[in-house]
């Protein structure tokens, strides 16, 4: 096992990790811009290494400034968290060449999960279900066109470097799949630096579920139980919730099984979720994509199987056997994950300010994983993400009523905040009995 | 009566669509901001010609900052 750790992230997800590893006895590092210089992740770090300003183009996302740091404090191991570097197959290598321990997949599943249209033909080959969609990139807006003839309308037209939503819209026709396509290839080039687009079959009436995996040291991956991510705005999550209401149990038995199959099929080390859409009538699912790292909503999963994950990481980064903690894991009762935003509650638009009162919900039940305190303020250089509002309840209704509670204890005063939001949702009876899709938010709003 | 359009949140200006002089129409796209990871479009809410821009690509915006002019 390693001594100590840079964390190449910051807010909420830095502070995580840094509790883990501190619990753990791994010295922490961690870099940070000038826009997070107050944020308590940075004073809650043995070291922290001023890397640059806020843009992330030239802190976060600068690998080269993150790997002189992790040399200047003498770490043994880097985690990315999630985003910026995460997903990066060359600072993952360029962390190992600069010897030192990465913490995630090899750079070479990275890659193969990374490019969309490369997973999805690999999960095929693997006896994954995929939607119809094309099997090579889609260069221009006419080949689009004749593609889409194949595959059916609707389509997803989405990046094949992507991920969070971005650029990602539904065509129902080809007026709709041009201006789609020209969108989906602008943002791709300028969030990704990859034009490349795949289309898929758009399920309808979806339900978002994904599995946590873990890839031991031996070569075996394990199925952790699904998270059901049917909640978004803007096809970004806000909600999550495990198990899912909509998959019955022979189904989850087919996913976990197939989410195994995918873990093997790129020789998956160490945390990794393979998304999927379910089709709840039919009881039927199709791969998505597969996230190499820590998701987001990881706290869920966390919070029924009694794991800590980030410490399954660490320990498999390490070298370490895990392969009794993760034998015999049976989910206990029902979690939820509320994502408090930074936001406009009612049209989703971002919100940065200064927190003037922040008040966390405490008590039996309730995870607060939070990125700021009262007198941070909140930069528009990064996502709108402050707090991971997340309950645990012995049964379905029973987390539900108690995510009511800490919605309502939360108090943020300062900034606009999705708070309301949630309090809307935990009352709108779609959600509230579990029969619901990915259209849930808009449908609340028609 | 010229119409003054300003940022509603603290953001980068991601993208200047017009010039000044340009004629414009109600709806068009001013400039593009980009906040929290997010593109905003700036839209005109009236037809007339850009008499004033007081942004350039690159620039941070304050909540209430001009943006631009419409006349």
């Amino acid at each position: 096992m390693f001594d100590s750790l840079l964390v190449a992230n910051r807010g909420e997800i830095a502070r995580r990790i840094l509790r883990t590893a501190q619990r753990m006895d791994v010295k922490t590092v961690v870099v940070y811009s000038e826009a997070d210089a107050q944020l308590p992740f940075v004073a809650e770090a043995d070291e922290a290494i001023l890397i640059g300003p806020g843009a992330p183009a030239q802190s976060y996302l600068d690998a080269m400034r993150v790997l002189e740091a992790a040399r200047a404090a003498g770490a043994a191991a880097v985690h990315p968290g999630y985003g910026f570097l995460a997903e990066n197959a060359g600072f993952a290598r360029a962390v190992a060449d600069a010897g030192l321990i990465w913490v995630g997949p090899s750079p070479d599943a990275i890659e193969r999960m990374g490019d969309k249209v490369n997973a999805r033909n690999l999960m095929e080959d693997a006896g994954v279900p995929v939607a119809a969609g094309t099997r090579e990139p889609v260069g221009d807006v006419d080949a689009a066109v004749a593609a889409a003839e194949t595959v059916g309308y609707p389509l997803m037209v989405k990046a094949s470097a992507g991920g969070g939503g971005i650029g990602m819209s539904v065509a129902r026709d080809e007026a709709q799949l041009r201006k789609a396509f020209e969108t989906a290839r602008t943002r791709a080039e300028r969030f990704f630096g990859d034009p490349a687009i795949l289309l898929e079959r758009y399920v309808e009436h979806a339900r978002h579920v994904e599995v946590q995996i873990l890839g031991l040291a031996d070569g075996r991956v394990v199925a952790l139980g699904e998270r059901d991510c049917s909640v978004q705005r803007r096809h970004q999550k806000v909600v999550e919730e495990t198990p899912s209401p909509g998959v019955r149990a022979e189904l989850r038995e087919r996913m976990l099984a197939a989410a195994v199959r995918a873990g093997e099929a790129v020789g998956y080390v160490g945390a990794g979720t393979v998304e999927c859409l379910v089709d709840p009538a039919a009881q039927e699912f199709v791969f998505l994509e597969m996230n190499t790292r820590l998701q987001v909503e990881h706290p869920i999963t966390e919070l029924v199987t009694g794991l800590d994950l980030v410490e399954l990481q660490l320990r498999i980064a390490g070298g370490q056997d895990v392969s009794d903690a993760v034998g015999d894991v049976a989910p206990r009762g029902h979690a939820v994950e509320m994502r408090v935003y930074a936001e406009d509650p009612v049209r989703f638009f971002p919100a940065p300010g200064t927190i003037t009162e922040w008040r966390e919900p405490a008590g039996e039940g309730i995870r607060v994983d939070s990125g700021y305190v009262a007198g941070n303020v909140v930069t528009p250089f990064y996502d709108p993400l402050l707090a991971k509002l997340c309950v645990h309840g012995v049964d379905r209704p029973d987390a539900v009523q108690r995510a009511r509670e800490a919605v309502a204890a939360f108090e943020i005063g300062g900034l606009q905040n999705n708070l309301p939001l949630f309090t809307e949702l935990l009352a709108y009876e779609p959600f509230t009995s579990g029969d619901y899709d990915t259209g849930v938010i808009d449908r609340m709003r028609s | 009566m010229a119409e003054q359009v300003r940022a509603e949140m603290v953001a980068n200006v991601w993208k200047v669509v017009v010039a000044e002089g340009d004629t414009v129409d109600d709806g068009d796209t001013l400039v593009i901001l980009e906040s929290m990871k997010m593109e905003i479009p700036v839209v005109a809410e009236s037809a007339g010609t850009v008499t004033q821009l007081e942004v350039a690509e690159g620039d941070v915006v304050q909540d209430g900052d001009l943006i631009c002019v419409i006349d």
